[in-house]
Parts: C-alpha cells; sequence; structure tokens
C-alpha cells in the first residue's frame, strides 16, 4: 500500500513540472497573501521552480512518509534557507509556511486528472502528498522561527553594544556612561568592553557615569564593584559618577561597601579629578587640537 | 544532555596540572566560549586540579564535552582516592584551608562555575564534579 | 631544570613570565627573585605576566608573596600587564592581590618605580 501511493506524485512531478510551476506560480501571484512590497515575482518564480525541482530528485528515491532522511537533505537545506531569508526580510510564519501549503492546490489538481477515475487510489494519493506538504510546511515554520530567533539574538547583540560605548575623554581618561536599567548580563558585556579597551588605549583612569541608569540592586552593584576591582588589577582606576540619591540610599541599605571607590557627584567633578590625578597637560593638548 | 567528547587525564604531578589547565582550555575553545568564560573554567579546573593532588593523593580527571541545546558547555569530573573531607561545608567556606594556600580553591571554583557538586566520604576519596556552559 | 629569567634593569629587577608554570617552577622564582634582589640591591620589581593566560589562587598567592618579600628586601613590587580575562577571574576567584601595585604595561611600572625611587631620593 504505502509503495503505490505516491506514484502518481512521482509521475506528476516528474512529467509535469513546467505546467505545475505555471499553475502554482500564476496561483500564489493570484493570492491575496502574495508580499509584492517585500519579494520580486522572478525571485519567488526561481524559488518555486527550485523546490518543484528538489522535491522531484527526492521523492524518486526518498519515502514520502519521513522528511528527515538523507534523500531529503537538499529539500529541507533549500526550506531552511528560504525561510530564514524570509524570516530578514519581514515575512510572517503563515506567509512563509503558505509558500509551501499552496502547492497543495495545483498539486490535487493534476493528481485527480490523473486518476480521475480511481476514487480509492485518488484518496491515497492525496492523503500522502498532503501529508508531505504538511510535513514540508511545518518544518519551514520551525526553521522560520530559528531565522526570527537569529534575528533577535541578534539585535539583542547589537543593542548591548550600542548601548555600552567606552569613549576616550582625554589622553589616559576614558567615560563609560551608562543608560538604561542594567541587568547582570549587560553589566558583565559593559565590564569586559570597558576592561578591554583599557588595555587598548593604555588609559590609566576610567570614570564609571550611572546618571543614566534607574536602579541599581545588589547583583549589579556588586558587579560595578568587580569590574573596579579588575581594573585595578589591571593597573586602572575607576570613578564612579553620577550617582542618584535614590541610588545612594539603595546601596547602603543593601550593605554594599563603595568605601573602597572614588565616586564623584557629576562626570564633570569625576572628570576633572582624572585631569589632576593623569597630570594631564592641558595646554599641550589644547595646542594640538587647533 | 548529549555527549560530543569525552576523554579521561590522570592527576599524578604538577606538570599533570598544567596538562588538565591544556585540555581545559582545548575543550572550552572547541565549544565556542568566550575567552573570559575559558579563563573562568581553566582557573576553576587548576584549583581543583591542584585539590586532587595534594589533599588526594593524585586522581584523575574525566573531560566531558556536551551539548544540550541551547547550551554547550564542558564537565570536569575530579576523582580521587585520598583522606576524603570530614566538613564539607566549612570546606566550601571562603579562607578554609588545611594546606598551605589561601583556602579559595573550592569555594573560588565554586564561583567560577555554573555548576559545582562535591561528594566525599571520609577514608574513601573524594569526587568534585564542575561545569560550566555558554 | 627550566628557570625563569630574572633582568636586571638599573636598580630593578625585570621578570617576564611567559610559561604556564608548573607550581614548582612557580616557587623557584619566588626564591631566585629574593636572592637576585640581595645580590643586586634592587630597589624595585617587574613582573610582567601579560603572556598568562591563567592565574590561578596558587600562582596569585605566589605574587602576593614575593611583593612582601622583596618589601622587607627593600624592594617595591609592581605586576604589570593583567589581561581583562584574567583580572575578572582573579576579583571573581575572591583573589585581589592585596599590597601588590599594578600597572598595564612595563613602561608605566617602570615610572611608577622611578617615581617612588625619586620621591625617596628627595
Amino acid at each position: 500500500m504505502p509503495s503505490a501511493a505516491g506514484q502518481t506524485l512521482r509521475k506528476v512531478l516528474a512529467q509535469s513540472q513546467k505546467e505545475l510551476l505555471g499553475d502554482w506560480l500564476q496561483g500564489q501571484l493570484a493570492a491575496s497573501t502574495l508580499r509584492s512590497d517585500l519579494m520580486k515575482e522572478n525571485e519567488l518564480r526561481e524559488q518555486s521552480r527550485e523546490l518543484l525541482a528538489l522535491l522531484q530528485t527526492a521523492t524518486q528515491n526518498g519515502s514520502l512518509e519521513r522528511i528527515d532522511g538523507t534523500d531529503w537533505t537538499a529539500v529541507r537545506e533549500f526550506l531552511a534557507r528560504v525561510s530564514r531569508s524570509r524570516a530578514q526580510q519581514g515575512f510572517s510564519s503563515s506567509d512563509t509556511a503558505t509558500f509551501v501549503f499552496s502547492l497543495k492546490e495545483p498539486l490535487f489538481a493534476r493528481l485527480r486528472a490523473d486518476l480521475g477515475n480511481d476514487a480509492q487510489a485518488l484518496a491515497d494519493e492525496l492523503w500522502a502528498t498532503g501529508y508531505l506538504l504538511d510535513r514540508l510546511g511545518l518544518y519551514t515554520t520551525e526553521m522560520y522561527v530559528k531565522g526570527r530567533e537569529e534575528v533577535i539574538s541578534r539585535q539583542q547583540r547589537e543593542m548591548m553594544e550600542l548601548s555600552t560605548p567606552v569613549v576616550q575623554l582625554w589622553e589616559n581618561i576614558l567615560a563609560l556612561p551608562l543608560i538604561g536599567t542594567l541587568d547582570s548580563e549587560r553589566t558583565q558585556v559593559v565590564m569586559e568592553s570597558l576592561l578591554q579597551k583599557i588595555v587598548e588605549t593604555g588609559a590609566s583612569i576610567a570614570i564609571i557615569d550611572i546618571t543614566g541608569v534607574p536602579t541599581v540592586d545588589t547583583l549589579v552593584a556588586q558587579h560595578l564593584l568587580k569590574t573596579v576591582a579588575a581594573a585595578r588589577l589591571m593597573g586602572a582606576d575607576c570613578i564612579i559618577s553620577g550617582i542618584r540619591p535614590q541610588i545612594a540610599q539603595t546601596i547602603v541599605h543593601l550593605g554594599v561597601n563603595l568605601s573602597d571607590v572614588t565616586t564623584k557627584a557629576s562626570l564633570a567633578d569625576a572628570f576633572s579629578i582624572a585631569l589632576k590625578r593623569t597630570d594631564a597637560n592641558l595646554s599641550r593638548y589644547s595646542g594640538a587640537a587647533t | 544532555m548529549a555527549v560530543v567528547h569525552r576523554s579521561v587525564l590522570p592527576i599524578r604531578s604538577q606538570e599533570d596540572i598544567v596538562r588538565v589547565r591544556k585540555a581545559t582550555r582545548e575543550s572550552a575553545v572547541v565549544q565556542g566560549f568566550s575567552l573570559v568564560e575559558q579563563t573562568k573554567i581553566v582557573t576553576a579546573a587548576s584549583e581543583i586540579a591542584r585539590n586532587t593532588l595534594d589533599y588526594g593523593g593524585g586522581g584523575e580527571v574525566e573531560v566531558t564535552l556536551f551539548s544540550e541545546p541551547p547550551r554547550r558547555g564542558v564537565r570536569l569530573v575530579f576523582s580521587d582516592k585520598g583522606p576524603g573531607i570530614a566538613d564539607i561545608e566549612q570546606a566550601l567556606k571562603d579562607g578554609f584551608t588545611s594546606g598551605s594556600g589561601l583556602g579559595l580553591g573550592l569555594s573560588g571554583a565554586k564561583r567560577l562555575s555554573n555548576e559545582f557538586s562535591l561528594q566525599s566520604k571520609v577514608g574513601e576519596g573524594t569526587q568534585v564534579t564542575i561545569a560550566r556552559w555558554r | 631544570m627550566e628557570k625563569i629569567p630574572i633582568l636586571k634593569m638599573g636598580r630593578f629587577l625585570l621578570v617576564t613570565i611567559q610559561v604556564d608554570m608548573h607550581d614548582q617552577l612557580a616557587m623557584q622564582l619566588q626564591e631566585d627573585l629574593t636572592d637576585r634582589i640581595v645580590a643586586v640591591r634592587a630597589r624595585g620589581v617587574l613582573i610582567d605576566i601579560s603572556s598568562l593566560e591563567v592565574v590561578d589562587s596558587f600562582i596569585g598567592r605566589m605574587i602576593s608573596n614575593i611583593a612582601a618579600m622583596a618589601r622587607v628586601l627593600d624592594a617595591e613590587t609592581v605586576v604589570v600587564g593583567i589581561q581583562p580575562a584574567v583580572a575578572i577571574t582573579l576579583v571573581e576567584l575572591g583573589l585581589s592581590l592585596e599590597g601588590v601595585r599594578t600597572a598595564l604595561n612595563v613602561d608605566r611600572g617602570m615610572a611608577m618605580l622611578q617615581q617612588q625611587l625619586a620621591a625617596e631620593q628627595g
């Protein structure tokens, strides 16, 4: 039985590929789900053609019930690529799955034309084909989600980098203006990029300005202290500036000991003390700027 | 949990500790750890390996590279047939030492790991497991 | 037996640690260094560990010990070139190298020692 089902599908894919492609494209282009704003017609044509060709090869030898075998590798890879690129182009997950599901209509029509008189065989064939396309459609959705996850994690990384700009204020003086809520992971990234920048620039003082940080919890306070300690091990001093009154209260209530750390009310105060400590030669520096 | 790779190294001499550090570093690199993550697990491995040698009279470490998506990590199981630890809670405290060290070995290694466990029976030996993942 | 070379630069000694040290080598360095401090009447010691990828509590303790012993022998110790990943790990480990001065690189460390010496000689 299972070997019989799929025979017509194989035949249709092998012999009527051109007609199938024509019908399928027509259906896709007419559908209300078409996203001509996101994708050009010839790109859609190319993808449809490629999938049909790959399906033909896969169905020749491969099982129709399982798509995880080696016969289906090329199809899977193709669908993964299409899904990911569509995820990045901004298609929704149903738009993307529809690409595969929309093949049902032209394919079923061909099967019906071929097996019109044999109701039993047609039912078997439709079941096998439907099952296969459902599998492929679900796989597409899965890959789409993966693609989205990649987009999300890339954006997270980018945001992380954007939100931790280490800037050089003066010769030997770095500043790290922190803005927004600090969670443990972000503080860790901040810490690493600050220490890395200290090595790169050879700075001897780093100012961590937390004016833009609304709250500090114990974990974050401890991370800040660890940053200061790590910088000290490397031979650089840290100054923490811009501590808001509420944060000062929290820090004391939490029992976090900041007594070993230089703290200043504002970034300007911190900068001025940093200039004094590094013995900056202001006239030379301003002279060089002109 | 899928085990990607597993190997066993002896800890019989100080050179072996260096080898454990090297093997841990290589495993962490294979698993795609960042430099900081590599350094943390290597340092933790070094601490425990020294304990195995100094207090356990030598032993071995089993290094396992594992993958449990989305995590990938390195797990190290140190075992010795030494005298064992009578008071585990005390041994895990900062500053506790029965030897000449700073007493940061166990507690420090615990802080540097995502997973830490210690089993010990007096007179039979000690097994310390540490793991870190990304 | 392998040894870590100790270079003399004026009144200072420079040690560059480039190998992943086993414990015996670290102990040996501690001994050699104190001997040399006395032999050349050194006033400062620079320990460059920028090539070290791991500093565990044993090596950390060795460094603290060297600094303490050197101070007794009237020489100041500056540890230079601790890498960010190593610094973060040391802090997490709970090791702050109390009493050890640090600098970003050999140049800075040298300047630090010279300043100190100049201040003493007034």
